[in-house]
């Protein structure tokens, strides 16, 4: 028998070495080759002198870079609380499983399922100041007087951004600030409806507290998504008006497959993964600490 | 409790409590309700709309929000467009299969695994397993375009999928475990004595059972697979080798430089549909997909 139980320790290692061979081809190498090139003047053409810490040096100077993390930044502090304020509101409208609700759930979520690509093209166009309906439809409600030309303007073009991204993904906060308020028990909202608790005090005294943690962790799941931010604004400003909207992962593209300096690229990826390590091993050590089992 | 009970004591008690009859309040939730559907159901509508106009009617300025005439115009020119619609779209569905394939192979042995298994030095196992999500794929992109094109793998679809496998793993093989874990011992336990090895149990007893995960693991990793853009920009460079959302900004730029608008809603419509379509049919399962993954 121990021997049996011997080997079944290392038959499940056996199941689960093909994905950790798979992780670590393709995840942990180029991450140990990219810590290496972070150290050298590499660049597409060829090149590779080992410069030690010249390129993190230069990350200081790169005022570029500092602007993009800036903008990457303010773009994240700026859409995340519209992205979960919009969503828990949108959940308290639609939590009740009415038809009419069922519907207007499965309407916001739709943009959710399809690509940044598709919707950042679908707004650039509804976004044109000649030929696009959305400035169309603001001009027939008398909101405005002239279309607005959107991406003329750093200000304005951020808030295209964040009109059209929150479009695409106001539904995601939505189901699941749904799902964590239908799974409150009902008992103990009806306990307070006994007491004569009107619907907002259901809300905030009992709602929100309970669901705490569905909104801390999709927070930070949406800041993530936000922080990584590029297809939008490589699609609908390309980092312009005068590279105002480069984001942190664009400001890399550029250095790595524009500019070719891939040394200098790999040192600014390195940086970027320590930020995401931040947020990622919080919402990591959250979800393991509060499972629901 | 089940989730339809749920659903009546949520529908009774959270919303202002329901009297006999529909009260003003009510009538105000709906009517918000309708607001919202507009608003949110207007640009994917709108897009469609715009790309059944003719390609003149398109690119009207000031535009019309209704076609003036029904065409499939620019259908015609995203079906003609360069390499011709169907090899984007061939591209686009190859990498997705090749990446529901690698998800499906290396999540379920690595959830049978962990599920089913004393495994020594697991959160070892656990630390590699969830490193795609710790690190970023848009960081290591430059190392893996550098070795993948020593060995032909750029311009590549099995390349793209690789990338592809990396973003939807540590998912995949989350749902599998739990799926594996929620399987009685008994069923098993009834299989090993029969004298199944651990092989013959994963393949008969296990992988029958886990069939919803299955789904969901294919629906999430073929969505994204599908949508997915930095990759394929970086990695796909021959325009033959182009996925749908490369051929959406090769659109944008056109042959002439000025923007064809037509083509270009028409192209949004097409490279949309397929992720509605498996949305619409198999909606439950994203949705459980979506909660479990992202706060479970």
């Amino acid at each position: 028998m121990p021997r049996a139980r011997s080997l079944e320790r290392w038959q499940g290692w056996l199941f689960v070495a093909p994905a950790l061979v798979f992780v670590a081809v393709f995840v942990l190498a180029p991450l140990g080759q990219l810590v290496a090139m972070s150290l050298t003047d590499r660049s597409l053409l060829g090149g590779g002198k080992f410069v030690g810490f010249e390129n993190y040096l230069r990350i200081w100077r790169d005022s570029g870079f500092w602007r993009a993390l800036l903008f990457t930044g303010k773009y994240t502090l700026v859409l995340t609380p519209i992205l979960m304020g919009l969503g828990f509101a949108l959940a308290l409208l639609t939590v009740d499983n009415t038809p009419l609700k069922r519907i207007t759930r499965t309407i916001v979520f739709l943009p959710v399922v399809i690509g940044l690509s598709s919707s950042s093209l679908l707004w650039f166009w509804l976004l044109d100041e000649q030929v696009g309906l959305f400035n169309k439809l603001l001009v027939d409600l008398h909101l405005i007087r002239e279309p607005i030309v959107w991406f003329v303007t750093a200000d304005l073009a951020f808030w295209a951004v964040v009109i059209s991204i929150t479009w695409k993904v106001v539904g995601f906060g939505m189901v699941l600030f749904v799902s964590g308020i239908q799974s409150i028990n009902p008992d103990i909202l009806e306990a307070a409806v006994m007491d004569g608790a009107g619907y907002w005090s259901r809300v905030r005294l009992i709602i929100l507290p309970l669901s705490r943690r569905v909104l801390l962790l999709t927070t930070l799941v949406s800041a993530i998504g936000s922080i990584l931010a590029f297809d939008q604004f490589y699609i609908m400003t390309s980092g312009g008006p005068r590279g105002q909207t480069f984001t942190a992962v664009y400001w890399i593209y550029q250095n790595s497959f524009v500019s070719f300096r891939l040394g200098y690229g790999a040192a600014l990826s390195i940086v970027l993964t320590l930020i995401i390590l931040i947020f990622s091993t919080t919402q990591i050590a959250i979800a393991a600490r509060t499972a629901e089992t | 409790m089940t989730a339809a009970a749920l659903a009546t004591e949520a529908e009774a008690v959270v919303s202002a409590p329901h009297g006999r009859r529909a009260s003003p309040i009510a009538y105000l939730v709906a009517a918000v309700c309708i607001a919202v559907i507009a608003i949110m159901g207007a640009p994917m509508a709108l897009s469609f709309l715009a790309s059944i106009k003719t390609p003149a009617d398109a690119s009207a300025a000031p535009p019309r929000y209704l076609p003036q005439a029904l065409s499939f115009g620019n259908y015609d020119k995203v079906i003609h467009y360069e390499a011709g619609l169907a090899t984007y779209l061939a591209n686009s569905a190859f990498v997705a299969f090749l990446t529901i394939a690698a998800c499906i192979v290396l999540a379920a042995p690595a959830g049978y695994g962990l599920a089913r298994f004393a495994i020594r030095g697991k959160e070892i196992a656990f630390l590699v397993l969830l490193a795609p999500i710790m690190i970023p794929y848009q960081a290591i992109l430059t190392p893996l375009y550098l070795d993948f094109a020593k060995v032909g793998l750029v311009n590549s679809h099995v390349g793209l999928a690789i990338v592809h496998t990396i973003l939807q793993l540590p998912f995949s093989i989350y749902l599998m475990r739990n799926s594996f874990e929620a399987i009685p011992r008994e069923i098993e336990e009834a299989a090993m004595i029969d004298g199944c090895s651990a092989w013959r149990r994963l393949l008969h007893v296990f992988l029958p059972l886990a069939v919803p995960a299955i789904v969901t693991v294919a629906l999430f990793a073929f969505i994204n697979s599908w949508n997915e853009f930095l990759a394929a920009l970086i990695f796909m460079s021959r325009e033959a080798s182009f996925t749908v959302p490369i051929l959406l900004v090769s659109v944008r730029i056109g042959r002439h430089g000025a923007v064809d608008w037509g083509a270009l809603q028409a192209s949004v419509i097409i490279s949309i549909i397929p992720c509605l379509a498996v949305y619409l049919a198999l909606q439950r399962y994203y949705i459980s997909g979506l909660i479990s993954g992202a706060v479970k």
